[in-house]
């Protein structure tokens, strides 16, 4: 990829290509912890190792979903300050869909936060916070669709459309299993029905 | 003078079978016929810490518990299994 | 007076049965004693020498109990548990509906003795005798100002589990009548965050006897290691069930026959109630109730209960039945009881009832094999005592009875399988009406 001396910037380009990077991670993440909670298993990919990535995949999606936001805020181009980041629609360039992302950037920030401290904040707790998940994704989806400049570029398109797929193929797949609420003990689980 | 002894304990209201305690600590966790753990009590040599560590970490419902307890120098093994037994007795007495 | 003469019977003297014995025959039978004349030290120290033991069925000391939550820094509440969860015992409900001021006076002595700010007394929802004999008494009380501490009167779902100290406690907080593991127990952090301490109605009556008449005079019945009386429920195949009262040590043989039962002619005696174990005739024959000769033959005297099973009866089709049962009795939170003791029903089921061994796929093996497993994996995993009962109740059957279980493997349900059930439960006809 050229980086050309005027606009587009080099940050205005790593904005947008971080951001793609971050919503890819965002849809594994996303689609893992579906996954997760379906309490999928097959013989090469415990329980233990979905966990494991499900977290690590959300872990790299904030750092992308720093970087993003660090060159969106450094980019000269559009007068984005660092509290856009944080306080939707304070900014008014894009005001709605830069809103958004702030949104999903707050949820994203929750989800980790609850989950690092899960001794602390207590099963409860934690547990109604990552419901949240199912709406920090869709939210970062439209704000990548409605923000980006790129929005009618293939690449962009073919990003959103797989993403969303794949999330779909993902919520599909839970319903068909166990119901949206799934098993969550032993007042939901008939003899025999074991994840084993 | 006491030591300290880390064991293995399970919650078993908040345990719900995800099972992942046995994936990765199978040396002191397994499944019954339908997937909740069943715990070694004995406590855990010094290699095996971190990895029960790992387990109760990973938790989803945080079911897993490390535990320490003191074992006095005097009375030994037999003196703490019989207080805990009798500290049991306490809570789940009815009478 | 005549209380003081050590003769049975002791709770059940006086005991009315049309409503209870009101205050002044209470007083008349069992002594005057002022409730608030009593220093708790020494009432601590009295039943400890006494030897009191729980009544609940779990027999912990109680004197330990009363130290234990009175030494706390917070003011404590005293419970008297009178959940009677156990189906086949009546003991509570009878003492309740009969004597209820000995089992009041034991109440407000507890909570003299653990420094106790709040009495509450629980009772079981079907218990209409016993709830109103109360409720006349308390009313008596108020009006003699009786009473240091104002008692309130709970009334509890029926339930197996109910009665269990962390249910009873996450009831009277305002929760579900589920055992709970949320540390801290309830003698340190109970009702209303306060040290709790959680005591059966009878022990509670034995309380009000002790600090009547002494540690010495309790144990003139009973034996040197178990001293005092119990209330036991004796039923089955006996001409005369009900309550009564014995003093510890008595020969089992004895009780049988004084309720009309023969023992000679029965397959085997339930001892404890339905968490408890099974005795065959021969050792029952032999046995006296109270630790030192129960505890050799596995079982205990648990909660009093004393069932009488007859010689065409089948213990192979009766154990399936208590065990399914308890089953649907489980709180439902934990996976090794809501799983396991299901399981274990479905198997003993398949052994006495015919459509049972019909469905369900065949598991190949050997099924008793399978239970005996799952009896020693599911003890103790629980929040509760409660899948600890039922596979004791399971175990003391395979031991007690594995002759009759082999020949149901190998052939079947018996004629016996076919016959109707002896042991009572709940919500069937023929539960056991409670009878002094």
């Amino acid at each position: 990829m050229t980086i050309l001396a005027t606009a587009p910037s080099a940050t205005w380009t790593l904005t947008r290509a971080s951001g793609g990077v971050s919503l890819v991670l965002l849809t594994a993440a996303f689609a893992l912890g579906i996954a997760d909670v379906a309490r999928w298993r097959s013989r090469s990919w415990p329980r233990f190792a979905i966990d494991a990535l499900h977290r690590n995949l959300a872990l790299m999606a904030v750092a992308f979903v720093v970087l993003h936001i660090l060159t969106t805020v450094l980019d000269t181009f559009v007068h984005i300050g660092p509290l856009a980041a944080f306080v939707p629609f304070s900014n008014r360039y894009k005001e709605l869909w830069l809103g958004l992302g702030a949104v999903s950037f707050d949820l994203l920030l929750a989800l980790i936060l609850t989950s690092m401290l899960r001794r602390r904040v207590g099963v409860r707790v934690w547990r109604a916070v990552h419901w949240s998940a199912y709406a920090c994704w869709p939210v970062a989806l439209l704000h990548a669709v409605g923000t980006g400049t790129d929005a009618t570029r293939p690449w962009m398109l073919a990003l959103a459309l797989g993403s969303t797929a794949v999330v779909g193929a993902a919520v599909v797949a839970r319903l068909m299993h166990g119901g949206f609420l799934g098993a969550t003990g032993t007042r939901d689980r008939s003899p025999g029905a074991l994840s084993r | 003078m006491s030591r300290e002894e880390q064991h293995l304990r399970v919650d078993p209201i908040a345990c719900e079978a995800h099972g992942l305690c046995a994936e990765l600590l199978p040396e002191r966790v397994r499944l019954d016929d339908w997937g909740y753990p069943i715990v070694d009590d004995r406590p855990l040599p010094p290699e095996l810490v971190a990895h029960a560590r790992r387990a109760a970490a990973a938790c989803p419902t945080l079911a897993l518990l490390l535990e320490r307890r003191a074992i006095p120098s005097v009375g030994g093994r037999a003196a703490a299994e019989a207080q805990e037994r009798a500290s049991r007795n306490v809570r789940a007495t009815q009478a | 007076m005549s209380a003081a003469a050590n003769a049975l019977p002791r709770l059940l003297h006086g005991a009315d049965p049309r409503g209870g014995a009101p205050l002044a025959a209470h007083l008349a039978h069992h002594g005057i004693s002022s409730l608030f004349a009593v220093e708790p030290a020494w009432l601590v120290a009295e039943v400890e020498r006494a030897g009191l033991h729980g009544r609940g069925g779990a027999a912990f000391p109680t004197a330990t109990k009363l130290a234990v939550v009175g030494h706390r820094r917070r003011r404590a509440v005293v419970v008297g548990n009178g959940s009677e969860g156990e189906p086949a015992s009546a003991k509570d409900a009878v003492l309740m509906a009969q004597a209820p001021h000995l089992v009041l006076d034991g109440l407000q002595l507890a909570a003299a003795a653990a420094n106790a700010g709040e009495a509450i007394l629980c009772v079981k929802d079907s218990l209409g005798e016993a709830q109103a004999a109360l409720g006349r008494a308390l009313r008596e009380r108020d009006a003699t100002g009786r009473d240091a501490l104002p008692v309130r009167v709970v009334v509890v779902p029926d339930g197996y589990v109910t009665g269990e100290e962390s249910a009873l406690t996450h009831l009277l907080n305002g929760g579900r009548a589920v055992p709970t593991t949320t540390p801290p127990r309830p003698f340190e952090r109970g009702v209303d965050g306060r040290p709790t301490l959680i005591q059966n109605v009878e022990t509670l009556a034995h309380v009000a006897l002790i600090a009547r008449h002494g540690a010495d005079w309790y144990r003139g019945l009973g034996t040197a290691a178990e001293p005092g009386t119990a209330l036991v429920t004796l039923c089955g195949a006996v001409a005369k069930p009900g309550v009564r009262e014995i003093a510890l040590g008595t020969p089992l043989a004895a009780l049988v026959q004084h309720g009309g039962g023969d023992l000679s002619r029965a397959r085997g005696v339930l001892i404890g109630g339905y968490f408890g174990s099974w005795l065959d005739p021969r050792a029952a024959a032999s046995a006296t109730l109270d630790v030192a000769s129960l505890r050799p033959l596995g079982a205990s005297l648990g909660c009093g209960v004393v069932a009488v099973l007859p010689d065409d009866a089948c213990p192979v089709a009766e154990t399936a039945r208590l065990v399914r049962w308890l089953a649907g009795e489980s709180a439902g939170q934990c996976g090794p009881c809501v799983f396991g003791l299901a399981a274990i029903a479905e198997q003993l089921e398949r052994l006495a009832d015919p459509r049972a061994a019909r469905r369900g796929k065949r598991d190949g093996g050997d099924p008793l094999a399978r239970v005996r497993r799952w009896c020693g994996e599911i003890a103790g995993r629980g929040a509760c005592r409660h899948p600890d009962g039922a596979v004791r109740l399971v175990a003391s059957a395979l031991r007690t009875f594995e002759a009759d279980f082999e020949d149901h493997l190998r052939h079947g349900p018996c004629r016996g399988c076919a016959l109707p059930p002896v042991l009572p439960l709940p919500d069937e006809p023929g539960a056991l009406e409670a009878a002094a």
